[in-house]
């Protein structure tokens, strides 16, 4: 089986290739790379990618696909169709399952359901703790044996600090990394936005920045101590970034992610108590936003990584201070990053960077590359079509995205994994070729 | 002039004219509270629902004798005796409710934010009667409007608020409207009840009680929550009252005319000494009185003004409609003319169904 995606521009920032390039694909592989009109006497399925970008797949490293345990906010299924979608070829999926994503088993059952949804590549996160209880190890080895590619107890954060350095010195046995929820409880105390003017002003309690930068500057410290890899979770605050930058230049294996609605809206969303904009870590201040980009532009942040919280409607059209934490992300995030493109940010092969070469090299995954002989992973997109978000129309079984209504410019062509199409956008079938 | 806010959910967003409007409905209203019969028949055939999640003496009493004074008929929810124990959710509580055609919904919650909930959901006017420590705005206006009796127009005037800022909802409703009307307030507390946020609003910050009450006109003590010392925000209630409790003392340093209000309930002892709460200057209880009109204006304000949306509706639906709409708009001030027993003035005249909103009607 052969496929030849010509006529579109290649941006392969691993190998450093940014040009009019035609793809041969065999048998799930990419096979060559060449001029235009190489592969015109091949005889292949032919997909026409004119006007559109081919980049490796996206990668995102940080969602919950909620099964097993919370199939009504999402399954394996429905949040990888939503990730193929939004342009992701490959999920990290967070521990925090019923039951908890704890030991081998769950893991397994995860990568099972990965494998019987068939789209995009589902790799789990297994928990630091048991149960996300916060107190004793959870079976590390095992977890990383059936598949685990990173460990965490993403939305518990861990307060023990002994804790946390016993993981990340077990877990550099490993070579993976921990990826860390940075809250302190007990400055957070049950907050339900960011602490500041429009908190006091609304009357609900605050998760002041400090929460998040005291507890990012003791893994860092024990990053330090233990040399092992701490990966930042959506970072949000501006002095966050700060540590982050400040560990990475002491050479520290430190590396961290930011959310696409972390850098792109403030606390002002939560004005009229939309509990859409209610998440963990909360929305902050115009200061952090642009401290997001700075740090995305400086290298400090590695990579984007959307944080895709699915929950249903009930969770969400209740009092501000009892609704769920979190919001969708995995079909607005290659759009969101495309506007700091267009905003002078980075440049589109450090978006792709971010958003697919960065988190497979902190993950330890073989893809994030368009390298003759890896497996043909990738994502086709058109920089400048527009489209609005429906909230109704997403692939997800949720709905809560921030960004209902919004106009965004960027829109996925094609997904494709390992040589399969496991997407294309209706508007573009039957285009010939 | 005419009030065009179709929820009462906080005083932030009312202009000074709005706010003194409000104001000026309360005191026209005020007097019929003084009568032999204290019923006007403003409101007749309308139905005012009080949703009550949290524990309230003062506002919810207040809120059902101003419904009845109007002559509306008035019932109260509380959440211990309703389905919210059987898990309901406030939305679903409240369509329900909206489904038995109230003319104003007054909702009390401890989640800031809640009536604005209900609010979305646009099936009858929301007034806010306190939500979490957001606002509670009929309580600033009937503590402006105290103040007012006493003291004349607010501008210029400087007024201390004193205690537990951080988690009041009748401080946020306070400062908006206070300094909307161009007064000046302190806010005086230990600097954990005092966010360093208030400077925002133009405000005056004291952490220490004799300082910040230097020359006010006007005292308003918060209520402390007890509970407020387990999570640290002061070592003991003794302590508290050592640095922040109202004293004949430290009310030496106001000015010798000086108000002092409390929205209740009091804990005395603790940020207040009997003898203030109960002496010459306390005007704690006609705060009370003057809560009955203000709610009293509130309700008059958004019900007739969900009849004229009504006419409106009918306007553009193409059918008669009376003069009255005119009527209203030519003669700012009509709303004015008080409502005499027996003799039904304005908008009350015709003795006219309460009607749906076509939009509601077949769903």
């Amino acid at each position: 089986m052969r496929m030849v995606v010509q006529n579109g521009t290649v941006i392969d920032p691993a190998n450093r290739l940014e040009a009019d390039r035609d793809l041969l694909i065999e048998e799930g592989v990419i096979r060559e790379l060449g001029r235009p009109g190489s592969f015109a006497a091949v005889e292949a399925q032919r997909i026409d990618a004119s006007g559109c970008v081919v980049a490796p797949g996206l990668i995102d490293m940080h969602v919950h696909l909620r099964e097993p345990g919370y199939e009504y906010k999402e399954t394996v299924l429905t949040g990888t169709q939503a990730a193929v979608a939004g342009g992701f070829t490959a999920l990290a999926c967070m521990a925090n399952t019923s039951p908890v994503n704890d030991n081998g088993a769950v893991t397994r059952f995860i990568v099972e359901q990965a494998r019987a949804a068939g789209l995009a590549r589902v790799f789990p996160i297994g928990a630091l703790s048991k149960g996300l209880h916060g107190e004793e190890l959870a079976a590390i080895g095992e977890m990383v044996e059936a598949g685990a590619v990173a460990i965490s107890d993403d939305g518990r954060p861990v307060m023990d600090a002994n804790l946390m350095r016993r993981a990340l010195e077990y877990c550099s046995m490993f070579d993976v990394p921990i990826s860390v929820h940075e809250e302190d409880l007990h400055l957070s105390a049950g907050g339900s936005m960011n602490e500041g003017p429009t908190s006091v002003r609304l009357g609900i309690r605050g998760v002041p920045s400090v929460a998040e930068e005291v507890m990012v500057a003791r893994d860092i410290a024990l990053a330090r101590l233990t040399r092992g890899r701490v990966h930042i979770a959506h970072v949000s605050t501006r002095r966050a970034v700060a540590l982050v930058r400040q560990a990475k230049a002491e050479g520290l294996a430190v590396t961290a992610e930011v959310a696409p609605h972390h850098f792109t809206l403030t606390e002002a969303a939560v004005e009229g108590y939309d509990t859409h904009a209610k998440m963990s870590p909360p929305l902050r201040l115009a200061d952090d936003v642009t401290a997001m980009k700075e740090g995305l532009r400086d290298g400090s942040i590695d990579a984007i990584a959307t944080d895709h919280a699915p929950h249903h409607r009930d969770e969400k059209e209740v009092e501000f201070d009892q609704a769920a934490h979190g919001v969708t992300g995995l079909e607005t995030a290659l759009p969101l990053t495309l506007k700091l493109v267009r905003d002078g940010v980075f440049c589109l092969s450090e978006a792709v960077r971010k958003l697919s070469v960065n988190p497979a090299r902190i993950l330890g995954l073989p893809y994030g590359t368009l390298a003759v002989g890896r497996p043909a992973d990738l994502t086709l997109f058109d920089t400048r079509a527009t489209w609005r978000v429906d909230p109704l129309a997403s692939r997800s079984r949720s709905q809560n995205t921030p960004f209902a209504g919004w106009e965004l410019t960027g829109k996925v062509r094609l997904t494709m994994v390992e040589g399969r199409i496991v997407y294309a956008d209706c508007e573009q079938e039957g285009k010939p070729a | 002039m005419t009030f065009s806010q179709r929820h009462f959910l906080g005083i932030e967003g009312l202009s000074r004219d709005e706010l003194l409007f409000v104001l000026h409905t309360a005191e026209s209203f005020r007097e019929i509270s003084e009568r032999e019969v204290k019923k006007v028949p403003t409101l007749r055939g309308k139905t005012i629902i009080n949703l009550f999640y949290e524990s309230s003496t003062r506002t919810r009493s207040s809120f059902e004798i101003a419904a009845k004074r109007l002559s509306a008929d008035a019932i109260n929810i509380s959440a211990s005796t309703s389905s919210v124990n059987k898990g309901e959710t406030l939305l679903d509580t409240a369509r329900n409710l909206c489904a038995m055609r109230p003319a104003a919904l007054v909702i009390r919650h401890p989640a800031s934010g809640a009536p604005h909930l209900l609010a979305r959901l646009d099936q009858c006017p929301v007034i806010n009667a306190g939500d979490g420590a957001h606002e509670h705005p009929t309580q600033a206006l009937l503590d402006v409007m105290t103040i007012r009796e006493h003291l004349g127009d607010v501008a210029g005037k400087s007024i201390a608020i004193v205690g537990d800022i951080l988690h009041s909802r009748v401080a946020r409703s306070n400062i908006l409207a206070l300094t909307t009307l161009g007064a000046q307030v302190r806010l005086i507390g230990p600097p954990t009840l005092l966010p360093l946020e208030c400077s925002r609003w133009g405000v005056e910050r004291h952490t220490n009680l004799r300082a910040g009450l230097a020359g006010v006109d006007a005292i308003m003590m918060l209520r402390l929550q007890r509970e407020r010392q387990m999570r640290n925000f002061f070592p003991s209630l003794d302590e508290y009252a050592r640095g922040f409790c109202l004293t004949v003392e430290a009310l030496k340093e106001a000015k010798p005319n000086v108000i002092i209000l409390h929205p209740g309930p009091m804990n005395r002892g603790v940020e207040i000494d009997s003898r203030v709460a109960d002496g010459p200057y306390s005007v704690i209880l006609e705060q009370v009185t003057n809560g009955v009109a203000v709610r009293m204006a509130v309700l008059y304000l958004l019900t007739t003004q969900e009849r004229l949306a009504t006419q409106e509706q009918s306007v553009t639906n193409g059918q008669a409609v009376g003069q009255e709409r005119t009527d209203r708009q030519t003669q700012p001030g009509a709303w004015a003319e008080r409502p005499q027993p027996g003799q039904e003035k304005g908008p009350s005249r015709q003795p006219e169904p309460f009607l749906l909103p076509e939009r509601a009607v077949g769903q």
